[in-house]
């Protein structure tokens, strides 16, 4: 290897803020793909529009972070809208959806991200703010606290939805409905109804990330094809539907890209291959992930 | 027999073609319209009979190309020796990949081909003797000899590619490999059951899907006379591999062709009267219409149409 040990040391500590980070802003499709099955491949192009929404909401006075917030209520209803086209469209007439609901939500994604292009050109875009820029200082290791932001609303985003699927009513039947759709129905209950208002939580959840993701560096539209596969890796290693698989399986990405990031024989231009030969390797050895059920 | 006829006709046309037009443009913008009529031909035979959709069209053809690149400039091996080297390797990437991911449900087997595209693209980045980053210059040599230039070769060489796509596709659907795809996408367990070797034809299938597409990259760097990872290994070809079978039509043979050559050819109009990223919305906007309105494509609206009368 070859690494001195304080720069390991420091790749570490950085590549826990960046899983962080990386847990955050695969919450959403965590709820979307991992709990209700939808193949959402659109979800990082919806959250690249969020991050434009953002800049727009930055651009009149407003902090990124309250911006981010302000963009769930309408991000909720966007998502509910998706999902219900989404069922109408495909889930309803059954079996041949598989190949078309993919190609749907590709197609979606292709629209959003020429949208971005058409509305916003291809250049970078960023926003401002106090904690944007600057960095604290321990021992002579550096860490950017608009990483330390993110990873503090990633870690407050995982124990609010942990604690919303686990303790409340509706939070409970999102689970139902992910083990056992038919059961749920003899109950009585509308399972369209319940994945429609989880598609919701999920979209609005990544509508924040999508304010994260324009804290922790420039965006440009096409973005979202780096996050395809650090999303769905990390869904996926996480263990369809976990939230506290999330979490670790975000540190798990995070800390192998900062180090891979720092190693003298790989670097930066072997860094966006992390994500996906993870997914590999996952996809062929634990097809279920670390906390699968 | 009528199917043979019209592939000799297809390709005396492009051999005719080539002798009669001199408009050089003509021939560029058909290779590509031909080429995608290949990619697509390839996608569906996977895609189309047994319903796992590929992303990872541009990890084959650009393996195909550098694979073609590479070569060239080892050997100065001569265009027919690059397109089956380019073929095998692709075919072997189709196959290792098949085996890795294609057990999974068909979702994992999309995100596991973008991987691929990914990593394949992460690869040639680094690979200095493939040129890097930057790419690589490559010296086209002489046209060989009735073609007096070397796009009318390339573009009569792709016809004859797309019409062996083409039939080697046809001979699949009718053969018990299309029979057995079609098994797995309509219930997988059901085939499973019913004594198909699932997995067997999945990874066959994605085998050839990989080969043809490897195949039809292998002319490019020639035809750029330049390669470099980023244009070679972009997901517009993913999109327009998938895009086309969506809009001609899934079922048969037919679909992918119909629906990469209105597609294609619309694409290079609108590239080049309007803007490339119109161009782009373009394919989404018509893929969620598609999708959506005709699940069954233009040939299934020409057979409920003509079924109705």
């Amino acid at each position: 290897m070859g690494i001195p040990l304080d720069l390991l040391l420091e790749a570490v500590l950085f590549g826990v803020l960046l899983g962080g980070f990386y847990a955050a802003v695969s919450m959403g499709l965590s709820v979307s793909f991992g709990l209700l099955d939808v193949p959402y491949v659109a979800h990082p192009a919806v959250m690249v529009l969020g991050s434009y929404c953002t800049y727009l909401l930055v651009g009149l006075g407003l902090d990124p972070i309250v911006a981010g917030v302000l963009l769930m209520p309408p991000f909720f209803l966007l998502g509910m809208a998706v999902y219900r086209f989404y069922y109408e469209a495909f889930e309803k007439r059954g079996a041949e959806a598989g190949v078309r609901g993919i190609a749907f939500f590709f197609g979606l994604a292709l629209i959003i991200e020429v949208g971005l292009i058409l509305a916003f050109g291809v250049d970078q875009r960023m926003v401002e703010a106090a904690y944007i820029g600057k960095s604290i200082e321990i021992d002579e290791i550096r860490i950017p606290l608009r990483m330390l932001v993110a990873f503090g609303i990633a870690i407050a985003m995982t124990i609010v939805l942990t604690l919303y699927l686990s303790r409340t009513f509706t939070g409970r039947a999102i689970k139902a409905v992910a083990q056992d759709e038919p059961a749920l129905r003899l109950m009585g209950a509308n399972p369209v109804r319940i994945k429609q208002w989880a598609f919701g939580i999920a979209t609005a959840v990544t509508a924040l990330a999508g304010a994260m993701l324009i804290i922790v560096g420039p965006v440009e539209p096409g973005l979202d094809r780096v996050y395809i596969g650090r999303t769905f890796a990390v869904v996926v290693l996480a263990g369809l539907g976990s939230m506290t698989g999330t979490v670790a399986a975000g540190l798990v990405l995070g800390i192998s890209e900062s180090i891979v990031l720092i190693h003298p024989n790989l670097g930066a231009s072997w860094a966006p291959a992390v994500s996906f030969a993870l997914l590999l390797l996952v996809l062929g050895v634990r097809p279920q992930g670390m906390f699968g059920r | 027999m009528r199917f043979w006829i019209g592939a000799g006709l297809a390709i005396l046309a492009a051999v005719a073609a080539a002798a009669l037009v001199s408009y050089e443009y003509f021939f560029f913008a058909g290779y590509t319209v031909v080429m995608f009529i290949v990619l697509s031909t390839a996608w569906n035979i996977l895609g189309g009979h047994a319903g796992y959709v590929n992303f990872g069209t541009p990890a084959f053809f650009g393996l195909g190309a550098y694979t073609a690149a590479v070569l060239y400039k080892a050997t100065a091996a001569p265009l027919v020796v690059q397109i089956a080297a380019a073929a095998l390797m692709a075919g072997a990437l189709g196959f290792g990949a098949g085996l890795l991911t294609l057990r999974l449900r068909g979702i994992f087997f999309a995100i596991a081909t973008i991987a691929l595209t990914v990593i394949m693209q992460t690869v040639f980045i680094n690979w200095r003797y493939a040129g890097g980053a930057t790419g690589l210059q490559l010296l086209r040599p002489p046209p060989i000899a009735p073609f007096e230039s070397y796009i009318k070769m390339l573009f009569v060489l792709m016809v004859v590619m797309a019409v062996i796509a083409v039939a080697l596709a046809r001979y699949i659907e009718r053969s018990w490999l299309g029979r057995g795809l079609r098994a797995i996408r309509d219930s997988e367990e059901a085939a499973e059951a019913s004594g198909v070797p699932t997995l067997r034809l999945k990874v066959l299938a994605c085998c050839v899907s990989g080969a043809l597409m490897g195949a039809a990259g292998a002319p490019m760097p020639m035809y750029l006379s330049y390669i470099e990872p980023e244009s070679t290994f972009n997901l517009n070809y993913a999109i327009g591999a998938l895009a086309s079978p969506m809009i001609g039509g899934t079922a048969s043979w037919g679909g992918p062709v119909i629906g990469a050559f209105l597609l294609s050819s619309l694409q290079q109009i609108i590239t080049v009267t309007i803007s490339s990223e119109m161009n782009v919305l373009l394919v989404g906007v018509v893929l969620v219409v598609f999708v959506v309105a005709a699940p069954d494509g233009l040939l299934g609206l020409y057979r409920r149409i003509f079924a109705r009368r």
